[in-house]
């Protein structure tokens, strides 16, 4: 019923069955596409084997699939979720609160101390990765950001001018300073000093070009 | 100032998964302006989706329900910078993973693979059945027996071939994630996910000749109405 050697073309019904997840992938060279192509026009058990794998992918990716029948979340799990969320909220509210009380006395000594002096002694942090790059100030320290492999950097998701995009991972923007990574010159460039909304074209390249340094010195 | 209390609200929002992303959209824009209340109502569609992507990563089901709590927490706490281009759910799963990676090496949790990661690549696995497939059409979903159907079917894999599959084609991680989510190489992935995919394919194949699939809704002498 099935051919085991190849008489139909360059690929036998094995070899076949063998790149089927890749064919549906897109994953196979013209070569093999071609010739695969060639093979489903005229075996009658692989083109079944292709249409039921592709009907199992289109049926297992439904979101109806995902449901309570389906997936047993442990009991409680949603009041539990609820309550984090609930105590989350509160955190973020009387944190809030207490930095607005603060903030007036705070700012007072501030002046009264010389604010500049203050400033920068709470800003030493970890030694940062790259000598070329500043640590970036009023960086919300729950901002989702991403990193890279053997870069010093780190960015907004979705910034144009990450490299080595397959070793991204993401982190929080505090855990990524405490880890020593700088703000990106063009993502996150409103944190930095140079940051100037009307920055010329001119400027976007140098920051391009500096970004780059950074990434590359890192390797 | 009122404190933000985080409960499932009753403000006669549909539900996204049920209704168009517009709700959704709704839903996001409301809890980025403040209306904290409203995020359990936005994430709890995926409650499943996000517990199981977790525990297809930690295969511990009480890590998994903390790291997809953990993940909806800083889902919850970076709500503002989530932008209207991407998909919610992606967003969300993307967090999790990211979670359940950390938490993986943090508890320097090793995966005992190495021989077994080996041992499915020289992969002889041929499908079993030949017969003409007859395509079971995605409204046969709508069905509660054919949906246990589907997941029974998956159960039966091993966990390595269903953590693969689970993780691909399901949550929609790519291949390099999916090699990554599970600390296997792509090569692996790409060997159980075929494995997984042919296995299902034959267990439905056998299910729709035993007639799992038979009654589906608007088939001849069985109309709804």
């Amino acid at each position: 019923m099935v051919n085991s050697k190849d008489d139909r073309g360059a690929v036998n019904c094995e070899q076949m069955w063998q790149e089927i997840s890749n064919y549906i992938e897109g994953e196979v060279d013209a070569g093999l596409r071609s010739a695969m192509d060639e093979h489903f026009r005229t075996c009658k058990s692989c083109s079944s084997v292709l249409a039921g794998a592709r009907n199992v992918i289109q049926l297992y990716s439904d979101e109806r699939m995902i449901d309570e029948q389906t997936i047993e979340v442990p009991a409680g799990f949603g009041r539990r979720l609820e309550k984090r969320l609930a105590q989350s909220a509160r955190v973020r509210s009387s944190r809030w609160s207490t930095w607005s009380a603060w903030l007036v006395p705070v700012a007072a000594l501030a002046l009264f101390a010389g604010g500049l002096h203050v400033a920068n002694s709470m800003t030493s942090g970890p030694e940062l990765k790259s000598e070329h790059a500043q640590p970036g100030q009023g960086i919300p320290p729950d901002m989702l950001v991403v990193v890279t492999a053997d870069a010093k950097v780190f960015h907004v998701p979705g910034c144009e001018v990450i490299h080595n995009k397959a070793t991204e991972r993401t982190l929080t923007a505090k855990e990524a300073m405490a880890q020593g990574y700088v703000p990106c010159l063009r993502c996150l460039r409103e944190y930095l000093h140079t940051a100037n909304a009307g920055h010329t074209a001119l400027e976007s390249e140098a920051d391009a070009d500096a970004d780059e340094e950074i990434v590359s010195s890192g390797r | 100032m009122a404190e933000p209390n985080v409960v499932l609200n009753n403000s006669g929002l549909k539900s996204p998964a049920q209704g168009s992303t517009t709700r959704e959209q709704e839903l996001i824009s409301r809890v980025q302006r403040g209306q904290n209340e409203l995020f359990y109502e936005l994430v709890r569609p995926y409650e499943r989706r996000v517990y199981a992507a977790a525990l297809a990563i930690l295969r511990n089901e009480s890590d998994a329900e903390d790291t997809a709590q953990e993940a909806m927490l800083k889902a919850f706490a970076n709500i503002r910078q989530f932008r209207a281009e991407a998909r919610f759910s992606t967003w969300l799963i993307q967090i999790t993973v990211n979670e359940a990676l950390m938490r993986r090496r943090r508890e320097r949790t090793v995966l005992m693979e190495g021989i077994d990661d080996r041992r499915d690549e020289e992969s002889d696995y041929a499908p079993r059945d030949f017969a003409d497939w007859r395509e079971i059409p995605s409204e046969a979903l709508e069905r509660k027996e054919v949906r246990l159907k589907l997941a029974d079917a998956l159960a039966t894999l091993d966990r390595k071939y269903r953590e693969v599959f689970v993780l691909r084609d399901m949550e929609q991680l790519n291949i390099q994630e999916t090699a990554e989510a599970l600390g296997i190489s792509v090569a692996s992935v790409k060997t159980r996910l075929l494995r997984a995919r042919l296995m299902l394919r034959d267990l439905l194949a056998a299910g729709w000749e035993q007639g799992w699939f038979s009654r589906l809704p608007f088939e001849k002498g069985n109309k709804p109405w």
